[in-house]
């Protein structure tokens, strides 16, 4: 058996040796072709099939409808909202009457600094006659968007009359004070925009920032050295200065620092490097420049060189809603894109007749401004030595705010302290003042403290005994 | 649903690409008497960069007429529209001081409390006189009165949920909830036809987004089963919750949702539903609960309800209703109610007593007259609407009637008509709607007496007769009703 395996095994080796040995057999082209080549050729068309064949890849397969549903029925959803413990639930101090430097709560009558007043607004006999008389005429509400039969003749003549107070050649009027801002930057701010914006601007503008899509860059709150270094970064990357629009978001009042934005070096800086700039307004409106006019006034810019200004009312003008100016450009160009315009319905007219009302007010009574920065500059002296606390707002804020000297520890004992001091405040001396509350969406990380609004219809009494209380519980609760 | 013919679709097309050309043929000759003018801009970036703003300069301004029609009176059912006028072909419009007087039949009315009411208005000026305009404040510093505890107690026991919590606009309502609620690894399944506040809140939020098609409880139940056995994109990690945002009404075609079929559906998967009732609230449903009440399905079921008070209540804001716990989250975490002024206590005082209106705690059984009287109006008006050959949108009892136009010229033709005959319409065209459905929606109010849809009826026929807007057969009257009328006689 063995034999013949070798045997047969060498007849084949002999046969296969005399095949490549043999003498050439065909002479193609001048070539001569041996044997071996035929089996080198035969490699080569091998190597080229193997080569054109698709790699081995697992078939796929879907899944069937029985793995789904075991895939349905294993999964397992959070809870729609986190356990609410005990600590958590916080009822704000319930008002009984007006919201005016002296209200009442709780059956007490309370000195009131929680309420952005400022020019003492609230309650006054000329705007509440207004009002009753666009209440009976037009009703509560307006029933529509602006494009559906919402616009009213009261809200054609309060856009004139801001636009005719700020120097403006036109204004558009908006439902609600935080709406403003959100509608505003995304109608003009879109993907592949650039926005430099300060980092300590409150939520609805961070809101505005994100649904633009645009390319954000933050810098340092406040700090001119810091905007500049970012404009120059950001001015040499950009590759078509031509095609992109960029723009500079800052507050005039950051409301959650009580610092006030240097207008004339942003102005200086916006044309050195072309950017816009849109500029919030909401508590600066009535309340900084010689007649009210807010922050350009206050600076000395002219308001042309301001691109976007808005603001809400619901602060000094004691009224709700928000505004926006600037070119007539910019004004129709938010008439078709700004979603809250176009998708909301328009404010109730009984609050633009305020509005017109409180507007009239400031021009005929620019004293009240002179009274407001008295009070500012009173309390802001009595503030000035409370133990524990350090003031952080600019003198001429009329949001004064302090925010602890020394941190407890972590940012819950902090809020737990502030709100304590708050509490005591209000039982104690019914002095009721108001803490930052931060939600866990609001992305900005200045420290937080108590606010306390001054308003121009607070008397020198109010002021002294506010700063008193504080002084007193401050000392008792800070260790 | 909408059937759009063949023939109509090509003639709107056809529209449509004139009206393209043409607009670019003005662009191109601006652009050549522009380049001799010098250029302000000065190395800014202009706000609109080439055709990003084409529509509105060339279709929309042409017919800019049609829209944002100022009025002088409350947009109660008949009120003073004021004319205007342009010097430079529409571009820019000014306004005069003649008002003419017009059927309302565009304003959001549906109960009549829209203009000064017997009860609800002495107390909403009481309310301004102790209170005043506006508490300057936010909900949690100090802007939270009695009115506003009152009204949260209130919403909650009419709409049929345990607590509730109030904003002062409906728009940042949907913006600024949605958000709170989820937020990245979260998944997001709104119907294709929602409203821009919620596309906007689900946008913000940082969950991802999916949309099932209109109405569709199968399609839906195909979406979900896929995304959750698929996980998040590229991670394949499971969801950490899935919410599904569905309305009550649908303003653009005056549809009812599916409710129980989309509730049994999200029940089945464990998922959470948000259901914005901002044209039905008040408005539709036995004794006005909503859309809930009308479909029968039960409170409990939906997680999250929405609505808004502009619409039924005659005043401003809105409002969220969901379990104690829920509540109590947003009221700690929702950016609305920390940062934003609180709403204006008039118009809570408002809403309190349209409230009491509708329940009949005012002692009367106002609320109930006005409820038959616009369910009446709403299937009235559109049988007969149906009856003239129109194409008309929307589910019986709800209150909203969009008529199809299609074609662009159709609109300003039929909007200015009939405000030639003293009749106030709303026309919609793109964005709002998909650029070959242009319609006119109608929204029938309480306040409108029989007399007034008649009328209504007849400049509606005359006019759709002219601009060619009868795209079914009439209903030819039947002869046997009258002579079996004459029988009984």
């Amino acid at each position: 058996m063995a034999l013949a395996m070798v045997n047969v095994t060498a007849s084949v080796l002999n046969w296969v040796s005399s095949y490549f040995d043999a003498p050439t057999r065909a002479v193609v082209f001048g070539v001569p072709i041996d044997g071996h080549l035929v089996v080198e050729a035969l490699l080569v068309v091998v190597i080229l099939f193997q080569l054109t064949r698709k790699s081995y890849k697992p078939p796929k397969k879907p899944l069937t409808e029985k793995e789904i549903d075991e895939l349905c029925d294993d999964w397992v959803p959070e809870p729609l909202t986190p356990q609410i413990t005990e600590d958590m639930t916080y009822e704000p101090p319930t008002l009984e009457s007006a919201a005016g430097p002296h209200a009442i709560v709780n059956g007490k009558e309370v000195v009131n600094f929680a309420s952005a007043n400022y020019l003492g607004l609230v309650g006054n006999e000329k705007i509440t006659d207004s009002c009753v008389g666009a209440l009976e005429k037009y009703g509560v509400g307006s029933c529509g968007p602006r494009g559906f039969y919402g616009t009213i003749d009261v809200h054609l003549d309060c856009e004139q009359k801001i636009a005719k107070f700020l120097g403006t050649p036109d204004s558009i009027l908006y439902s609600y004070g935080i709406s403003t801002i959100f509608s505003v930057i995304p109608a003009f701010c879109k993907k592949g925009d650039i926005i430099v914006a300060d980092e300590g601007v409150h939520w609805a503008v961070q809101n505005g920032l994100y649904l633009s899509r645009s390319t954000v860059v933050y810098f340092k709150h406040n700090d001119m050295k810091s905007l500049e270094n970012k404009l120059e970064e950001v001015t040499r990357r950009s590759k078509h200065p031509e095609k992109v629009r960029r723009y500079i978001v800052v507050e005039a009042i950051y409301q959650n620092s009580g610092q006030i934005a240097p207008l004339d070096e942003i102005v200086r800086l916006k044309e050195k490097y072309r950017f816009r700039i849109i500029l919030d307004e909401s508590h600066s409106f009535g309340v900084l420049g010689n007649s009210g006019r807010g922050l350009a006034d206050h600076c000395g810019v002219p308001i042309e060189k301001i691109d976007i200004i808005t603001a809400g009312m619901g602060n000094a003008l004691a009224t709700d809603g928000g505004f926006c100016t600037g070119s007539v450009r910019v004004v129709d160009h938010q008439r078709l894109s700004s979603s809250g315009y176009v998708f909301s319905a328009s404010l109730p007219p009984y609050l633009a007749s305020a509005a017109i009302a409180a507007v009239d007010y400031l021009e005929e009574n620019p004293s009240v401004l002179s009274k407001l920065r008295t009070n500012i500059a009173t309390l802001f002296n009595e503030l000035s030595d409370v133990p524990g606390l350090v003031l952080a707002s600019h003198i001429l804020s009329p949001i004064v705010f302090l925010k602890l000297k020394k941190s407890t520890g972590t940012g819950k004992t902090d809020i737990d302290l502030l709100d304590s001091i708050a509490k005591q405040a209000l039982e104690e001396d019914s002095v009721l003042i108001a803490t930052t509350k931060r939600s866990s969406l609001d992305k900005c990380k200045l420290p937080i403290g108590l606010r306390l609004f001054v308003s121009a219809s607070h008397s020198e009494s109010d002021l002294l005994k506010a700063a008193a209380s504080l002084k007193r519980v401050a000392a008792l609760l800070i260790s | 649903m909408v059937r759009l013919p063949y023939l109509t679709a090509l003639t709107t097309l056809f529209s449509y690409g004139i009206l393209f050309v043409f607009g670019h043929l003005r662009d191109f000759f601006r652009k050549i008497f522009d380049w001799s003018k010098s250029n302000n801009l000065q190395g800014y970036a202009p706000i609109c960069l080439g055709y990003e703003d084409f529509y509105t300069r060339r279709l929309y301004l042409r017919i800019q007429d049609c829209f944002g029609r100022p009025i002088s009176s409350a947009p109660d059912s008949w009120f003073d529209v004021v004319e205007r006028y342009s010097n430079d072909n529409n571009k820019t419009l000014h306004r005069t001081e003649k008002t003419t007087k017009c059927l309302n039949l565009g304003s959001y009315n549906y109960l009549g409390f829209a203009a000064a009411d017997e009860y609800c208005t002495p107390r909403v000026i009481e309310s301004l006189k102790q209170y005043s305009v506006s508490t300057c404040s936010t909900r949690v510093d100090g802007g939270t009165t009695k009115l506003h505890t009152e009204l949260e107690e209130l919403v909650a026991r009419f709409v049929g949920k345990p607590a509730a919590v109030l904003f002062g606009m409906g728009y940042v309502t949907n913006s600024a909830i949605i958000p709170a609620l989820i937020g990245k690894g979260g998944l997001i399944i709104s119907d294709s036809l929602n409203h821009n506040s919620i596309v906007n809140g689900a946008r913000g939020s940082g969950a991802t987004v999916r949309v099932f098609q209109h109405n569709n409880a199968p399609h839906l139940e195909e979406v979900l089963r896929e995304q959750i056995a698929h996980g998040q994109p590229r991670t394949h990690r499971p969801w950490k919750k899935i919410i599904v945002i569905i309305e009550g009404i649908y303003s653009m075609e005056g549809e009812l949702c599916k409710l129980p079929e989309i509730i049994a559906v999200c029940k089945k998967y464990k998922v959470y539903t948000y259901l914005d009732e901002a044209h039905s609230i008040g408005a539709v449903g036995q004794t006005g609960r909503g859309v809930c009440e009308l479909l029968g399905v039960d409170t409990a079921d939906i997680d999250i309800m929405m609505g808004t008070f502009t619409k039924s209540f005659g005043s401003c804001g809105g409002y969220i209703a969901a379990s104690k716990e829920i509540i109590q989250h947003l009221k700690r975490t929702c950016p609305a109610h920390l940062y934003a002024t609180s709403m204006s206590p008039p118009a809570v005082q408002q809403v309190i007593s349209a409230m009491k209106v509708i329940l009949g705690e005012d002692g009367t059984n106002r609320g109930a007259k006005k409820l038959a009287q616009i369910r009446e109006n709403s299937n009235f008006f559109r049988s007969e609407l149906q009856k003239m050959g129109f194409e008309v949108l929307g589910d019986n009892d709800s209150p909203i009637m969009p008529i199809m136009l299609y074609n662009p010229a159709k609109i300003p033709a039929f909007s200015r008509e009939c405000l030639h005959q003293n009749v106030a319409i709303v026309t919609v065209a793109f964005p709002a709607t998909p650029l070959l459905l242009a319609r006119a929606r109608i929204c029938i109010s309480a306040a409108h007496s029989r007399e007034d849809l008649i009328k209504a009826l007849e400049v509606i026929s005359k006019v759709g007769d002219l601009v060619g807007i009868k795209y079914f057969p009439v209903e030819p009257v039947k002869p046997n009703k009258v002579k079996h009328l004459k029988k009984i006689e």
